[in-house]
């Protein structure tokens, strides 16, 4: 776009903004358009929604507020930043709830018109900060927004209500001049977005517009920033994707690739309904969305469905597991395919439904009576939440089991570009299929084990003589009949672990970045950590310290080599967003004294506060070399 | 050409581990003839239960079947339907497992009118737990966790299903062998979720609790679609419509049957049905036996594949590499 010929245009190579509004104020909207013209500009980039529970907290209240922080970059980036360059505040409440984020310096675009002093007494302000001198360190930037939004509207037949609101777009189209992003698409976006009211989207425009021509003619800023494409991507076509979203698309394609119909049996919760949403819209591909009237009928009609011989998934979150718990047990019991997705959010009990954690490991490893093993995988990115799901399409079918996938508040939400994948060349689980065939001998046994993956067949009804009974009570091993043999219960008991177990076999071993030197201290990560463990091992290295890094994908069973990677180091560090769940098990299983970095705030780590958690081990490291 | 398959086709070689003498050895006897005389192969029939002395029914029968957990199998049923239009869909179910730890599921199995036959075995207690009350028992019933009698007001199974606009409801009775084979039969013909309660006597814990009407054809109110609801040995008894909305008893005087209700099974509107199903709240007195609603509803699993079929009608199948290329993409050189 064109810029100011006498704008200087700063090159930066990243940048974190933060929008802060009312929930009424559209800054998720305003953050995602902001996000796709970004990911059009080929930058790297990672998203955080960050909202509040309240659908709509009270206007100007400070529970209400809304965020919306990406970064972009000209390189790979693993985080949506620590700290924002920018804050674009809509109101006191968001500069309140937003500020201690702000870096030094950076710049604070505040709308003028929102410091009444209503508003200042809802976010709790004595003084008013743009007057009182509290925002000395920051560069400043307080604009009329509310007030300048109607000037541009003076033609234009829209209510109030949508005035008001169209003040984002304000924002978005000031943004956009300073860090030189194309109009075009989010021109093309909001008229799409507003196709049905054609004034509405003509409104917003007009704002938009008159955002972009503020950044322009007026001489307040001092210079727009570019931030060029990012070099180091891998090439092939990109789209920008949500975890949420990605998911949907993995569940489909493992569908496709298995030659199966989907079906999703479900009950809406946050942050996991979008899926279910999604999947809904896609009849065309043959599936099938049930939304149940609980979680439990949720994962029942989909192990019934997979019991008929259809690929069938539950997508909730931590609460709706703890609920799907009894069902789980009877998965593991009657050995039937079923992906069971948890997106993973602030707990106990309901506790934070719209932020993030990893505090359902345990959960989904221990949370069931009996002894009821159940594999268990997680997603690392956005984007890799399509390939766990195909993943644990390929381990629930090839080994006739329930698999865990666990996903997180935060990749549900976040994006970042995703190389779109080749369909074709995603493994080919239709072989792994393997219905059981019609068997006229009379002697059909359902509990007959492969020999090397001691999976049972899939008899799917509809097939002659292979009519048979299961459930959740013991069967014998072979026939299935109801048993209550000690013998056999133990026997059934070590079968069901050896055919988890085993699956270890089947899994690429754990890979170790070992960066450069001669690393003592391993940090090992899960889920969502990994953006930014990676990214804090990035700035622990470029401080001349020597750190190996690792991340499970497999939780349940571990690679075969996770023992030998452990050993291989002094120290090994596991930061995670609970109490300490994965050290847990790798203390348990493999005798080895792992550190925990351990918080618990509903919010992802900072590259920041793991930089610092990795420099005290390493340092720590080096007191005691030898 | 396959053979026509006989009640002891449908008889699995597990032993049937029942208490002498429980009604439910009827019960199953009568569902091996239907299934039978249904004429579905028994690779296309899929029973699925839940927990409860009932629930045990998928072992006995030789066909595809799924023992859930407890209340839960109209949920497993609804998955099994839903995938796969093709199959024959039984759910065994009791009053503890249907009505008690179930009930939601059964009532959204019913408003929802997936293609299954839910038969509900009533005996008014928990067998399996060995004798406590149950959703059904009468107020006041002792038992072992009710020594001095229970509070809880019981539901009425037929209420409950009509509550919940199934679309058939029938009652019918373990003993009865002809009516329970036709009422179940009917119900398995139905589109939809169809609804039997069958009065199941457990003569270890609650024996005799349908004495008043099983066996006893003078108290029990047979209906008859088409016909003037009448009983008693002799007829000597009518149900009409009185002005205060409501059904009472009368005696037929002279064989009058001119006031009496003449009964529809087959009306949309369910408020009559379910005015009948409050004729006897607990079996003491005269109790309304048959088919009390059928109506016609679109079924759950076939109106899935109609919009399935329909969105590949209109757009085609598909095709999920261009779905995920769709919208704003990228591309980053070599």
């Amino acid at each position: 776009m064109k810029q100011n010929p006498q704008m200087l245009v700063e090159r930066v190579d990243a940048v974190t903004i933060r929008f802060a509004g009312d929930s009424g104020d559209g800054m998720q909207l305003t953050g995602n358009q902001f996000t796709s013209v970004t990911a059009l500009s080929g930058n790297d980039l990672a998203t955080l929604p960050d909202f509040p529970a309240e659908i709509r907290a009270p206007a100007g209240s400070l529970p209400g507020v809304s965020g919306f922080q990406l970064q972009f970059a000209d390189h790979d980036i693993f985080t949506p930043g620590d700290a924002p360059d920018v804050l674009v505040a809509m109101n006191p409440a968001a500069l309140r709830t937003n500020l201690a984020s702000l870096a030094p310096g950076g710049i604070l675009i505040v709308n003028a018109d929102a410091f009444t002093p209503a508003n200042l007494k809802k976010a709790r302000y004595d003084t008013n900060p743009l007057e009182d001198g509290s925002l000395a360190g920051y560069r400043v930037h307080t604009i009329p927004l509310t007030s300048l939004t109607p000037q541009t509207l003076v033609d234009s037949d829209l209510g109030k209500k949508d005035r008001d609101r169209a003040k984002n777009m304000f924002a978005l189209g000031l943004m956009c001049w300073m860090y030189s992003r194309p109009t075009e698409p989010i021109i093309a976006r909001i008229r799409a977005t507003f196709a049905s009211r054609p004034a509405v989207a003509e409104g917003n425009l007009a704002v938009f517009r008159a955002g972009v021509a503020f950044g322009e003619t007026t001489e307040v800023f001092a210079h727009a920033y570019e931030v060029a494409p990012a070099k180091d991507m891998p090439p092939g076509r990109y789209r920008q994707i949500t975890g949420n979203l990605a998911l949907a698309y993995g569940l489909m394609a493992a569908a496709e690739r298995a030659r199966l119909p989907l079906f999703l049996g479900c009950y809406p919760i946050t942050p996991a309904s979008d899926v279910l949403e999604e999947l809904a819209r896609h009849k065309r591909f043959g599936v099938r969305t049930f939304q149940a009237e609980d979680e439990i009928a949720g994962v029942g009609a989909a192990l019934g469905a997979s019991f008929a011989g259809h690929l069938a998934a539950t997508v909730t979150s931590g609460p709706g597991i703890a609920l799907k718990s009894e069902t789980l047990g009877l998965a593991v019991s009657v050995e039937l395919p079923l992906i069971v997705v948890n997106i993973q959010r602030g707990g106990p009990s309901t506790g934070l439904p719209t932020k993030t954690e990893q505090t359902d490991l345990l959960q989904a490893m221990f949370g069931r009576n009996g002894e009821a093993p159940m594999p268990i995988i997680a997603a690392a990115t956005p984007g890799d939440c399509f390939d766990a799901a195909v993943e644990a399409a390929r381990i629930a079918i090839t080994y006739r089991t329930p698999v865990m996938l666990l996903s997180d508040g935060y990749l549900a939400n976040g994006a970042e570009p995703w190389l779109i994948p080749d369909i074709d060349g995603l493994v080919d689980l239709s072989v792994l299929v393997n219905f059981a065939n019609a068997d006229e001998s009379g002697d059909f046994q359902p509990f007959r084990r492969d020999p090397r993956t001691l999976a049972r067949p899939w008899a799917i009804p509809g097939v002659t003589g292979l009519e048979h009974r299961i459930g959740g009570l013991e069967k014998a091993d072979g026939s299935g009949n109801i048993s209550y043999e000690p013998d056999n219960h133990h026997r059934m008991t070590l079968l069901r672990q050896a055919k988890v177990d085993r699956i270890a076999d089947d899994l690429p071993a754990l890979t170790v970045d070992e960066g450069d030197g001669a690393p003592r201290v391993l940090v090992l990560g899960w889920g969502s950590s990994r953006g930014p463990i990676e990214a804090a091992v990035r700035r622990v290295r470029r401080r001349g310290m020597a750190v190996a890094r690792a991340h499970l994908r497999h939780l349940n069973p571990f690679p075969s080599n996770t023992g030998e990677v452990l050993a291989a180091y002094d120290r090994v560090l596991v930061p995670e967003m609970n109490m300490g769940q994965l050290s847990l098990l790798l203390r348990a299983r493999y005798l080895v004294d792992v550190r925990g970095y351990n918080h618990v705030t509903g919010q992802p780590f900072t590259a920041g506060e793991l930089e610092q958690a990795i420099v005290e081990h390493v340092k720590e490291q080096s007191w005691h070399a030898p | 050409m396959a053979r026509t398959l006989t009640r002891a086709d449908f008889k699995s070689d597990q032993e049937v581990r029942w208490c002498p003498g429980c009604g439910d050895y009827a019960i199953l006897a009568t569902i091996h003839s239907v299934l039978a005389e249904l004429g579905v192969p028994r690779e296309r029939c899929v029973v699925v239960s839940g927990i409860g002395c009932a629930a045990r029914l998928p072992y006995y029968t030789d066909t595809y079947g799924f023992h859930g957990i407890h209340g839960r199998a109209p949920a497993i049923a609804t998955g099994i339907t839903s995938a796969r239009p093709d199959l024959q869909v039984f759910v065994i179910t009791g009053d503890g497992d249907a009505l008690s730890i179930g009930g939601n599921h059964l009532i959204h199995a019913l408003r929802r009118n997936a293609n299954m036959t839910i038969v509900l075995f009533n005996n008014q207690v928990y067998g399996l737990t060995k004798g406590q009350y149950s959703p059904t028992s009468e107020v006041g019933k002792v038992t072992k966790s009710t020594p001095a009698g229970s509070l809880d007001h019981p539901f009425n199974p037929v209420s409950v299903a009509l509550g919940a606009e199934a679309t058939f409801v029938a009652r019918s009775i373990d003993n009865e062998r002809a009516h329970l084979a036709a009422t179940l039969e009917a119900a398995a013909r139905h589109k939809g979720t169809s609804f039997v309660e069958v009065y199941q006597n457990c003569n270890v814990f609650n024996d005799g609790a349908f004495d008043a009407v099983r066996g006893n054809r003078a108290n029990q109110i047979r209906l008859e679609h088409g016909e003037p609801i009448r009983f008693g040995d002799h007829g000597e008894h009518g149900v009409v419509l009185c002005d205060e909305a409501q059904l009472e008893i009368v005696d037929v005087v002279d064989g009058d049957e001119g006031a009496l209700l003449v009964h529809d099974a087959h009306r949309e509107d369910p408020s009559l049905a379910f005015a009948l199903s409050r004729l006897s709240h607990t079996p003491r007195g005269p109790t309304p036996i048959g088919l009390f609603r059928q109506v016609s509803r679109p079924v759950y699993g076939t109106e899935l594949q109609r919009q399935i079929d329909e969105a590949v009608g209109l757009r085609g199948t598909g095709d999920l590499g261009a779905l995920l290329a769709e919208g704003d993409t990228w591309t980053v050189g070599a």
